[in-house]
């Protein structure tokens, strides 16, 4: 009996190991949440953000930099404060605040390390760095906010902010996470992916109290981080600050552009906001009260703000007409018949080049017609139609209707009525006339066009018929590789021969027309146009084109100065203050820029409206 | 000499053999629980004998030399001396609070020159001889009462000292010699008494009193009406049926009772844990998750020798003493969790074949005491790494880490060794 009772014992033994093999076969075999958990468990990701690119000007000057920012963690097992009093001297905090960053920590985690104060600045870390030591379970981690060696373009660059709930969920190559930053408009949304650079990855094994134990595979799943490429923009950052000041009290825009090029030298959008407001520990107030500003100073005016173009536009008239064979530079119109008012002016002989000088109203609307109905057939509803057509095509190449592709996010393509617009319009074919859209002619009407559009113009004017898309940027990273879009020169359709007569015009419109004794440099040969846009509400807005110096231009620029009036008490002054000092690098007409720069039309500005629709087409 | 080395060709090769791989097996795994991927220690670097894994083996070494001694002694000092030695141990155990050191919490060691020792471990074996030598007495029949009780006193003792040291784990060990008791006569009624109160008291931790009445009265329906084709009914049978019920009822109130009332709050959290991981999840049940995630991770395979991460990095308390087992499940997977059970109940059921062999009583009885006492770790250990049975510190034999735990193993496995080698010198009275 005894023997078998060996048996039993052995049986008994049995059955608990194969329960306990059981058990072991359900959780290696099956149970794969522990698989996953060990992971979590031991696995850590630690996320390398390089730092964000930096901006430079056309000469290499520094625009935009990274200033490293210092967060304090705590781990709450380790830390150790004897002296509470000392630490709170050094750190600038209340006993109170201190006992409750410390609750919360607590709360956390005991072993985890958690944010004890946000945002310590190059300064506090330099004094409480050596003072570390002396506070186990204390810790730093840098992060870096964006800094602004210029107050001026502020708009053109953007700003950075962390990434929002929407962006996050509607990104397509899942790289960003909750709480990355991410350039939000202007040149850091439109090269975010340059700027970022390359978030790397490490993996690491740690302990139970998080202690980094060494790689993971030995690190065969880590990626290195790659630092955010530079941005070397086409901007004179001098220039920049000088159009900004002179900018300063009103509500307008300047674009220059070196017409050779494409490059904009100065993209000025007013009013403007210091860009390190946007760029630190207090965004979220600042953006607050700068979004509720009712001169709107985080739009990037230049490339999306409305505006009719106004005289600027008789130009195209000119170009168009000449191009089609119904204008030549003699041809003549008088002011008769014309339901458009003009001011004084010698009409003893106004051909096209005094018809440009004087901004001649009449003539552009008798011009305008010619072009409309000339060499066409049919009724006039049906000759209208065609002129529009062949119009319409020809305007389309200056860039006007459609995005010229500047390198922002917010460009607008602003309006160029054609056929099918005003047969929306009218509601049908051949329901509408010259006597219908005459506006056009001067600029008014449907036109609706940007700064920067118009900027591009007086480039094309100065190129004598072909454009290089507008840009800011020249180059990005070290090889300043850019796209062959920026180096591509796109004819607009006009022979080169055309351009004589409206550059003579333009340069008289200087010398003794519309301009007027503020807008001219001695030294200079400066070819300008000026315009007066109407809008629905308030004074004209005053808008300039020019480029200098006439043979072989280095600039052409787009002035825009709401509600200032005429054009040529505004925007022409301003605009030649920036061709001079750009040209000369400094500015000897001390009086009128001392005016201009405290000039204030901003009483005439009417709050409230939205500024980016406000002059499109809703009647 | 010539004695010296009959001896070593009687000896069983198959339990050494199984002995140093347990052995050199531990040893890898608390290599590996300590082992640092970014500052290997090699066993040349003086800094690895400060390491767990440098120690353990220098306690390998020494109880190299414990099984020589064992050798040497005359195989019938064990016999003769088992009353001195368990005297000794007993004095010891009464000692241990009044001259003892607190290491890890427990008030059980003595500090001996560089060494610190437990006599708890030792007292297993202690017990065992005396047990055995007690039982060698032929006039000894373990079927009547006298002879139980002075058995159970004989184990009692040792419990008692050591529940007095508050460590309940070690005195549970003692349960084991049931198993001893059993094969050498005691009616099978006391473990089927002991194995229903275990069942007995986890039914009515997991169960509610109503549900355990309601299971006892379909049960005794049941019995009641297949009762009639083998019996007549007799109101006996239903007063009994009753008295039963109620025995039982009362007795999982009882558990109840007591676990709520009587034990400690460290104890009863213990039990709770078993029946709920989730239940304190940072503190007690904390090392059940973790240690189930360690093994759970392992899968088929395992990540290999070196390649665990869980028992490595710490998130498994006590991984080189009582959680080695993670470390194999972890960095061997199910296969080599497979083989060391198997091995394991390999290695018990060569050890009961042997004490089977013997011609003398004592040497058997010890023999099954020895099987009992690694059975019992062998199920606590490996039941609380995958949180079937409660956690309590007590080590995988011959696994684990520590000198006590391995010198004591080491003790209590060859002088079973040397009392088999010697089986053929042995009086069968």
């Amino acid at each position: 009996m005894p023997e078998g009772r060996r048996i039993i014992i052995f049986l008994f033994f049995l059955l608990i190991g194969i329960i306990f093999i059981g058990k072991m076969f359900y959780l290696q075999m099956f149970d794969s949440t522990y698989e996953k958990a060990a992971d979590n468990n031991a696995i850590r990701k630690i996320i390398q953000v390089p730092f964000r690119g930096e901006v430079y000007d056309r000469f290499g000057k520094l625009i935009v930099y990274n200033t490293p920012v210092y967060d304090l963690y705590i781990t709450p097992r380790k830390a150790v404060v004897n002296d509470t009093n000392r630490f709170c001297a050094l750190f600038g905090i209340t006993k109170g605040r201190f006992d409750t960053l410390t609750k919360e920590a607590w709360a956390y985690s005991r072993v985890k390390p958690s944010l004890f104060l946000k945002h310590l600045s190059k300064e506090d870390f330099a004094k409480i760095q050596d003072a570390l030591v002396d506070y186990p379970g204390f810790s730093i981690s840098t992060t870096a906010f964006r800094t602004y060696q210029s107050k001026a373009l502020s708009n053109a660059l953007g700003y950075v902010a962390e990434i929002n709930t929407n962006s996050l969920s509607d990104q397509k190559d899942d790289y960003y996470r909750q709480g990355d930053y991410v350039g939000i408009s202007g040149l850091e949304a439109f090269y975010e992916e340059a700027l970022r650079g390359q978030r790397g990855v490490k993996y690491r094994m740690v302990n139970s109290n998080g202690v980094e134990k060494g790689e993971y595979r030995h690190g065969d799943l880590d990626v290195n981080s790659i630092a955010g490429q530079n941005l070397f923009t086409s901007v004179d950052i001098r220039l920049q600050e000088y159009a900004d000041s002179l900018m300063m009290h009103k509500v307008g825009s300047v674009v220059a552009i070196e017409p050779s090029t494409g490059e904009i030298l100065s993209m000025v959008s007013a009013p403007s906001y210091d860009p390190s407001l946007l760029a630190g520990r207090n965004f979220s107030k600042y953006y607050q009260i700068l979004a509720l500003d009712p001169l709107k100073p985080l739009i990037n005016r230049p490339p999306s703000a409305y505006y009719r173009p106004g005289s600027t536009f008789k130009i195209v008239q000119a170009l168009v007409g000449l191009q089609l064979g119904i204008l030549t530079p003699s041809s003549v119109f008088t002011h008769a018949g014309a339901p458009v008012k003009c001011h004084v002016h010698n009409t003893s002989h106004n051909d096209l080049h005094n018809a440009i000088q004087w901004s001649c109203n009449p003539y552009f609307y008798h011009a305008f017609r010619k072009i409309l109905y000339d060499n066409t057939q049919g009724d006039t509803f049906e000759r209208s139609a065609q002129g529009l057509q062949r119009w319409s095509e020809l305007v389309a190449n200056f860039g006007f209707g459609r995005k010229l592709g500047v390198d922002l996010g917010n460009e607008k393509k602003g309006n160029l009525p054609n056929v099918e617009y005003y047969n929306k319009v009218y509601k049908g074919e051949n329901t509408w006339k010259f006597s219908n859209i005459y506006s056009l002619s001067i600029g008014e009407g449907e036109l609706v066009v940007s700064p920067l559009k118009m900027a591009n113009f007086a480039a094309i004017i100065a190129n004598k018929g072909w454009y290089i898309p507008p840009h800011l940027v020249k180059g990005v990273g070290d090889k300043k590789t850019i796209d062959d879009f920026y180096k591509t020169p796109v004819s607009v359709g006009i022979d080169a021969k055309h351009f004589n007569v409206v550059h003579e015009g333009m340069r008289d419109a200087v010398l003794h027309g519309t301009v007027g004794r503020e807008g001219k440099i001695p030294d200079i040969v400066m070819c300008g146009k000026t315009g007066t846009s109407q809008n629905q509400k308030g004074k004209d807005h005053s808008v300039f084109i020019a480029f200098a110096p006439k043979d072989n231009p280095k600039i052409a620029i787009a002035v825009f100065v709401e509600n200032a009036g005429f054009g040529g008490f505004a925007a022409a002054p301003i605009a030649s203050l920036i061709i001079e000092k750009y040209l000369k690098g400094r500015v000897d007409r001390k009086d009128i820029e001392t005016k201009f720069m405290n000039m204030s039309y901003l009483a005439n500005v009417t709050y409230n409206r939205k500024i980016v629709k406000k002059d499109s087409l809703k009647r | 000499m010539s004695q010296e080395s009959n001896q070593i060709g009687k000896l069983d090769w198959i339990t050494v053999g199984l002995y140093a791989l347990f052995v050199l097996l531990g040893w890898m795994s608390i290599y590996s629980a300590v082992y640092n991927p970014e500052a290997p220690l090699w066993i040349f670097d003086e800094a690895f004998y400060t390491s767990n894994a440098g120690r353990q083996l220098i306690w390998i070494g020494t109880s190299l030399v414990l099984i020589m001694l064992i050798f040497a002694l005359d195989f019938r000092f064990f016999e003769s001396f088992a009353v001195f030695i368990y005297a000794a141990f007993m004095l010891a155990l009464i000692a241990v609070p009044f001259l003892g050191v607190t290491i890890n919490g427990s008030h059980s060691w003595f500090k001996l020159g560089g060494v610190t020792i437990q006599p708890a471990e030792f007292a297993k074996t202690a017990t065992a001889l005396l047990l055995a030598k007690y039982l060698n007495d032929p006039q000894v029949n373990l079927t009547k009462w006298v002879n139980q009780w002075r058995s159970a006193l004989i184990i009692a003792l040792p419990m008692l000292l050591i529940i007095g040291s508050n460590e309940t784990g070690s005195a549970l060990v003692f349960a084991s010699f049931i198993i001893l008791l059993y094969r050498e006569g005691l009616p099978g009624e006391y473990p089927g008494l002991l194995i229903a109160l275990i069942a007995l008291f986890v039914s009515s931790l997991l169960l509610s009193p109503l549900t355990i009445f309601i299971c006892l009265l379909v049960m005794a329906s049941l019995f009641v009406i297949i009762l009639p084709i083998y019996q007549r009914r007799l109101p006996q049978t239903y007063v009994r049926i009753a008295g039963a019920i109620a025995i039982i009822m009362s007795m999982s109130t009882l558990v109840d009772w007591v676990v709520n009332h009587v034990l400690k709050e460290h104890q009863r959290n213990r039990i709770k844990v078993l029946l709920d991981p989730s239940f304190d999840t940072r503190g007690l049940g904390y090392q059940v998750t973790q240690s189930k995630i360690a093994i759970g991770s392992g899968g088929f395979w395992g990540k290999g020798y070196l390649g665990g991460t869980q028992t490595k990095f710490d998130f498994v308390p006590e991984q080189s003493t009582d959680f080695i087992f993670c470390t194999i499940g972890e960095e061997f997977g199910f296969v080599g969790v497979l083989a060391v059970i198997v091995l394991f109940l390999f290695f018990l059921w060569r050890l009961l074949y042997l004490a089977d062999q013997q011609r003398s009583r004592f040497a058997r009885a010890y023999g099954f005491g020895v099987v009992g006492i690694l059975f019992f770790h062998f199920l606590v250990n490996i039941g609380m790494t995958i949180g079937l049975m409660p956690i309590m510190g007590i080590p995988l034999p011959f696994f684990s880490y520590g000198g006590s735990s391995l010198w004591s193993f080491t003790i209590l496995l060859f002088i079973f060794l040397k009392l088999d080698a010697h089986r053929s010198e042995m009086l069968s009275r």
